[in-house]
């Protein structure tokens, strides 16, 4: 068996050995409800190996204290892996400058501060912010804030029934008007992956300025946002292997100096009295307050990991496990599998029909196997499909066949009761 | 024993109630309705429902969609809540909260609850009991005149 890797490449069935890397991974020894956990949630929050939850826990341990403010030891240490972890991170997506890299709370975070930062000093009555029908909420909800307070257009790029972005749409909605692109590398409800470096330079064809949401993307995908020439790009660190409350968003240099801070506080200033505030530079500037030093460091630690393991050869294998999922489940006639675009990452998504996805997911459960059932923070996704929610298997590097089969066992068992 | 587990809480009354809903259709007119939202989920349903001078439950019914869980609990909750006078009804609907957040043992303790007990088995998960209270507490909202309710 061969399989198409996210990069389009064909690669011969991998050797990889996931039982390698699960010893790293605590949590997925444990049991719930007395079986073995098959944890298949991976798109929702994925595992910490114990070399992050080490980096974590030695901060915590050994130099917690906060950073940029103090004289002392603990603090100048702090500083130093606080910003060596920025260094790593500028180098791992190939930022040019740290300045680029901005910690936020998460994606979510990321993308609200553009929306607010640049978006309210840049769009204007009339312009077109343009984004797609399969995005999350993170980037749907902020540009419809923005519009709403500057009287700019929200207009969406349709989805085929195969899951994938109706590019022709696209090119057809793009004009001079187009302000912003949203759009998501990788859809965390049906595993597309967008041709998003073909459609940023199209947008900038047309002046627009493009913000990708890059959070599903990060665990599969090589990152060089040079090579993406992309504007902004938004990530969470717990979707890669990092810790909750954490996320990065690498804007361009050029445009990061012209806007105005996000949020107001200390650490983001150069001097404060109550006649005049001077901002500090990039990137403090949009780093108001402590920020989440701990789980900065994790991310880092993180990327690390994903990178001494290569993550083309991690795309590979999940490749290979979610074409043997979407095989094995095709088996099963009572499902249908949404999202069947020909550049996937390793998300099954699907309905049994005459099955609530709760229900599935409740039973899957007592069988200790963890999927996300709902509509993934994509309600026009599923509106699009006319299904008010999904059921979703996401596969990190660490799962394996034994686990898939487990799924289609328990699926089995599902439509049994339920028949 | 899991497989054990998953059959207490899929009866046979419940997978029957969600086949095949009953009192599963709008009554237009009607005197009172809510909606109920579980946002979790996505999950919506309206209870519409008919209450005449004396207090008596004429007619009730539900549409929406959810799981079997909130369908067959919004189900039987229509055939339970036909005839009967408010006050019951709302007895009724805390028993019933009683029972799937674990408070009412319904093997220990006395209750009226008879068929409806067959949802004790949710008390022990606890991302399924608003999918069992959610038809009950918009049925208590459009009674007591209130149009929208959230279980968040
Ligand atoms: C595609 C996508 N974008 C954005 C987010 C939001 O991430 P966070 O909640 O970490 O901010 C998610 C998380 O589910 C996602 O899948």
């Amino acid at each position: 068996m061969s399989s198409k890797s996210v990069n389009g490449t064909l690669t011969p069935e991998t050797t990889f050995n996931p039982h390698l890397y699960r010893k790293d991974f605590p949590v997925l020894s444990r049991e719930v409800h007395g079986k073995p956990l098959v944890y298949l949630d991976n798109a929702a929050s994925s595992q910490m190996p114990q070399q992050v939850i080490d980096s974590y826990a030695e901060y915590h341990g050994s130099y917690h204290s906060n950073v940029h403010r103090g004289v002392h030891a603990l603090s100048q240490q702090a500083t130093d892996e606080y910003e060596g972890a920025r260094e790593y991170i500028r180098a791992y997506i190939n930022a040019s400058s740290t300045k680029e890299v901005i910690f936020t709370s998460g994606a979510t975070d990321s993308i609200n501060l553009v929306a607010q930062s640049y978006g309210r000093t840049n769009i204007k009555e009339g312009d077109e912010i343009l984004i797609t029908n399969m995005e999350h909420h993170a980037n749907i909800v902020p540009w419809k804030m923005l519009c709403e307070e500057t009287g700019a257009v929200l207009k969406v790029i349709p989805i085929t029934d195969k899951g994938e972005l109706d590019l022709e749409a696209f090119e057809e909605l793009l004009s001079e008007k187009t302000a912003i692109l949203g759009v998501v590398m990788v859809s965390n409800a049906l595993g597309t992956i967008n041709p998003v470096k073909e459609m940023i330079a199209k947008a900038h064809e047309k002046g627009a300025v493009v913000v990708v949401d890059g959070a599903q993307a990060m665990p599969h995908v090589r990152i060089d946002v040079q090579d993406l020439d992309v504007d902004f790009f938004a990530f969470s660190a717990h979707k890669v292997y990092g810790p909750t409350g954490c996320g990065v968003l690498y804007g361009k240099k050029s445009l990061l100096e012209e806007m105005p801070p996000y949020r107001g506080g200390g650490d983001m200033i150069l001097s404060v009295s109550f006649d005049e505030v001077i901002y500090n530079q990039l990137p403090y500037k949009f780093e108001a307050g402590t920020p989440g030093i701990s789980q900065v460091i994790g991310l880092a630690r993180a990327l690390k990991y994903v990178d001494e393991i290569g993550v083309e050869k991690i795309a590979a294998w999940e490749d290979e496990l979610l074409s043997y999922a979407t095989q094995e489940i095709k088996k099963i006639p009572q499902v249908k599998v949404i999202g069947e675009a020909e550049n996937k990452a390793s998300v099954l998504s699907f309905v049994i029909e005459g099955v609530h996805p709760h229900d599935i997911g409740t039973i899957l459960d007592e069988d200790g196997i963890a999927i996300r059932t709902g509509h993934h923070c994509a309600q026009p996704v599923m509106e699009r499909f006319c299904i008010p929610a999904t059921s979703r298997a996401s596969f990190a590097f660490y799962n394996t066949k034994e686990e898939v089969d487990a799924l289609i066992a328990s699926l089995k068992k599902v439509i049994e009761i339920f028949t | 024993m899991n497989y054990e587990r998953t059959k207490q809480l899929y009866q046979q009354l419940i997978l029957d109630h969600n086949k095949n809903p009953r009192n599963f259709r709008i009554i237009d007119p009607a005197d009172k309705e809510a909606v109920g939202n579980n946002p979790l989920c996505g999950d919506k349903l309206v209870v519409y429902v008919n209450v005449n001078e004396d207090q008596i439950v004429e007619d009730v019914s539900f549409i929406g969609e959810g799981c079997a869980i909130s369908k067959a609990s919004a189900s039987m909750m229509t055939t339970f809540a036909k005839g009967k006078h408010i006050d019951e009804v709302n007895h009724i609907f805390q028993q019933f909260h009683d029972l799937t957040t674990g408070k009412l043992d319904p093997e220990k303790d006395e209750h009226d609850l008879g068929k409806l007990a067959v949802f004790a088995g949710v008390k022990d998960l606890p991302a399924r009991v608003k999918c069992a209270t959610l038809s009950w507490h918009t049925l208590h909202a459009a009674v007591n005149g209130k149009e929208q309710i959230s279980t968040e």
